[in-house]
């Protein structure tokens, strides 16, 4: 592990950490983006490209796209409102770095402890060869998960305008 | 050819949802109810041959490998039977054709999502199929989006993506030490290093996970809202088969096939499933909305099955599934009676209610067969489960347990019965002096769920040797 | 061989997005920023399965898995925010303190 996963990884945690710490919801949704971009750096790096193009695609396009679209249709909150509610989240938020912190050091202490021998398996099938054939059940999962997605947008969204 | 059940629900929602006029919202109905007929016969007429050879060859275009054993054939039974109540109590509560048919779609995704779950091999396509129903029964709660349905659903969809993500966690963990997620070789690896830490704790992520979906006590929070600001359908779904086929079947499953039956996990089961046995029942007595009651009723009845999963014996293996078909189709018929109830009284508080039965004879007699059943009077068929599962505990040596199962069971019969005397027996009260019986969406699916009921008590001493022995027999 | 020793530090940043998640959605009272905190656990949850993948190198698993659950999270993002916006349209804010009416 060099010296540049260590540097992606630290900037992936703060960005983490400035996207739950923010009070703006729309800076909150940008941050999830850049955090999906970051891991997706970090998965190219392990040797998983098909996984890190959807992660990629989906999760820094396609729902934070989700999250700005509902922040546009709920209403902002005036300079006032805003104030005392990023004073009262503060309040609530401040121990999330000390917290962080520590876990990092409390973690970093046990896991050099741990060492275990795993079983190393042989170059197998392809990813593309196991979702195809090995894992098609999934294939008909997703596609019910697509399916039940396509009702929920019918069925949920339908009467918005009306209201 | 156990794929087509699978295939089916998603051949026939295509088949619905195609543009020539008007054909999805004439035939749905019909559709759904063949399918689940299909299901119920596919279990119930062995000769039909439906889970050995495949004459159609449909199964050679795949390479999908499934399996059919005793608790996955008492599963797709209750499945079959309790989407068609849902089904029917949906035409009564909807009455607009196009609401019935969104109705319809999902139910036929939910269907296809709890078929699914307990035909595969592999612990992670169980997992997408638990979400399939898990996104399914979101929109269902959500249906007829008032205040108190969107907030349950929220709360329930919170819940469950933690469940999901402790699951995936556990997962994951596990796959560090198998080559697959299929069920045989989790069970090899688990078994070749079972006191690795990170094992144990895989081992306790997940099953913390299933409870969170099952709705089991300590994580209950997000049940009794949900089966009370459903609509009615939905009620019946959720209550019969969805906690029980994403929460207990995965349980059950994993603990028979891969986790292995261990001292630890049988002391953790036995707990969890006397807390929910024992608290639930106390909470029910106290409820006043009768969606409400029967929902703690739901959770204490769970318990149950889960302490006669954890006896360890092929008995109490046996006695729980018997409880769990027994549960999903008392549990539905009384949901489909609350909802005749509501139908027809507009109104759930059962302070204000008495002498129903008088004005809705059908809805009374079925209702009255269920709460006993639930009570465990003899000879109805909760009295059968409930006393295999105390002989199980008993001779398996948790005695502390057994007392405690016998203790739930005294006050399940003191809500039911005070459930059934306020709302159906007595005096008619004077508000409800116009009301009639239930239209007959409501009181087909409540004759055919009490016949089952009636069917299974009186047949149960020819039952016990073919249908519930071989269940635990697969030990 | 590559043993876990050596792979120490993601999964420590592993726990750590997690960990951040896990603050998110308990200690907010918007339902957005909840979501956003879920999907941060489910960040972590991706992290770690393809660290597990990498470790034993079985990417092809791993990976299979990771993409199977991208669809399924985002199908689960869409009817969130719509049951979000549908409460929205109810009380007319985000605030989750607002949906306490049932007692649970």
């Amino acid at each position: 592990m060099g010296m540049l996963d260590a540097i992606i990884l630290i900037i992936l945690s703060l960005t983490v950490l400035a996207t739950v710490m923010t009070t703006s919801l729309l800076q909150a949704a940008i941050g999830l983006a850049v955090t999906s971009a970051l891991l997706t750096v970090v998965m190219f790096k392990l040797n998983a490209p098909l996984a890190a193009l959807f992660e990629l695609s989906v999760c820094a396009g396609l729902i934070p796209v989700i999250f700005i679209t509902v922040i546009s249709l709920t209403k902002p909150l005036s300079n006032e409102e805003m104030k005392t509610e990023s004073r009262e989240k503060m309040t609530r938020f401040w121990p999330l770095p000390i917290v962080f912190i520590l876990a990092g050091i409390i973690a970093a202490y046990l896991k050099i402890r741990i060492s275990l021998k795993l079983p190393m398996h042989g170059p197998s099938l392809d990813v593309r060869q196991v979702l195809w054939s090995v894992r098609q059940i999934d294939l008909i999962g997703q596609l019910a998960v697509l399916l039940a997605g396509a009702f929920a947008i019918l069925v949920l969204f339908k009467e918005m305008r009306r209201k | 050819m156990e794929l087509l059940l699978i295939l089916l629900p998603f051949v026939s929602l295509l088949l619905l949802n195609l543009p020539i006029k008007r054909w999805g919202r004439r035939f749905g109905f019909w559709v759904v109810l063949a399918v689940a007929l299909l299901q119920i016969c596919a279990v119930c007429l062995p000769w039909l041959n439906f889970f050995g050879g495949d004459p159609t060859g449909i199964s050679a275009l795949f390479n999908i490998k499934l399996a059919v054993d005793g608790i996955t054939k008492v599963l797709l039974l209750s499945i079959g039977l309790v989407s068609a109540a849902a089904l029917f109590t949906c035409c009564g509560v909807h009455g607009d054709e196009e609401k019935r048919f969104d109705f319809i779609n999902i139910l036929l995704v939910a269907l296809m999502g709890m078929n699914g779950i307990v035909l595969v091999k592999d612990l992670f396509s169980m997992y997408v199929f638990i979400e399939v129903v898990g996104i399914a029964s979101f929109i269902l709660i959500a249906f007829q989006k008032d205040r108190d349905a969107l907030e349950s659903s929220f709360k329930y969809i919170v819940f469950s993506a933690i469940a999901t993500i402790i699951m995936l966690s556990s997962i994951a963990l596990l796959l560090l030490f198998s080559a697959d997620t299929s069920f045989a070789s989790l069970a090899i690896a688990i078994k070749g290093s079972s006191a690795n830490l990170l094992v144990i704790f895989a081992i306790a992520a997940y099953i913390s996970g299933v409870l969170i979906k099952g709705g089991l006590m300590p994580f209950h929070g997000w049940l009794p809202d949900a089966y009370m600001a459903a609509p009615n359908s939905t009620s019946v779904l959720l209550a019969g088969i969805v906690t029980k086929s994403v929460g207990i079947y995965p349980l059950i499953r994993i603990v028979h096939s891969v986790f292995g039956y261990s001292a630890s996990m049988n002391s953790v089961l036995l707990a969890v499933g006397a807390i929910s046995a024992v608290l639930a029942a106390f909470a029910a007595i106290t409820q006043s909305d009768f969606k409400r009651m029967l929902a703690y009723s739901s959770i204490s009845q769970v318990g149950y099955i889960i302490l006669g999963l954890g006896c360890g014996t092929a008995l109490g293996l046996a006695a729980a599934i018997f409880h769990l078909f027994n549960h999903s189709i008392f549990k539905s018929l009384l949901f489909v009676n609350a909802a005749a109830v509501e139908s027809r009284t507009a109104s759930r508080d059962i302070e204000n209610m008495s002498g129903l039965a008088q004005k809705m004879p059908w809805t009374g007699a079925t209702s009255a067969l269920a709460c006993l059943s639930v009570a465990g009077i003899p000879p109805l068929s909760g009295f059968w489960s409930k006393l295999l599962i105390i002989i199980a505990l008993w001779t398996s040596g948790s005695y502390f347990y057994a007392v405690i199962a016998i203790l739930a069971s005294v006050v399940t019969l003191a809500y039911m019965l005070t459930l059934q005397r306020k709302v159906f027996f007595g005096e008619v009260a004077p508000s409800l002096s116009k009301v009639t019986e239930a239209e007959s969406p409501f009181v087909v699916p409540a004759m055919v769920l009490a016949g089952v009921l009636v069917f299974v008590s009186i047949l149960f001493p020819l039952l016990i040797n073919t249908f519930i022995v071989p269940i635990g027999g697969i030990f | 061989m590559i043993t876990i020793g050596s792979l120490w530090p993601f999964f420590i940043f592993a726990s750590l997005i997690f960990i951040a998640g896990i603050y998110c959605v308990v200690m907010t009272y918007n339902m957005v920023k909840l979501l956003i905190g879920l999907e941060l656990m489910i960040k972590a949850v991706t992290f770690l399965l393809i660290v597990a993948g990498y470790v034993t190198n079985n990417m092809a698993n791993a990976q299979a898995l990771v993409i199977t659950l991208i669809v399924i999270e985002v199908v689960i993002m869409t009817v969130a925010v719509g049951v979000v916006l549908g409460i929205y349209f109810y009380t007319g804010s985000l605030d989750s303190r607002l949906i306490r009416r049932l007692k649970g």
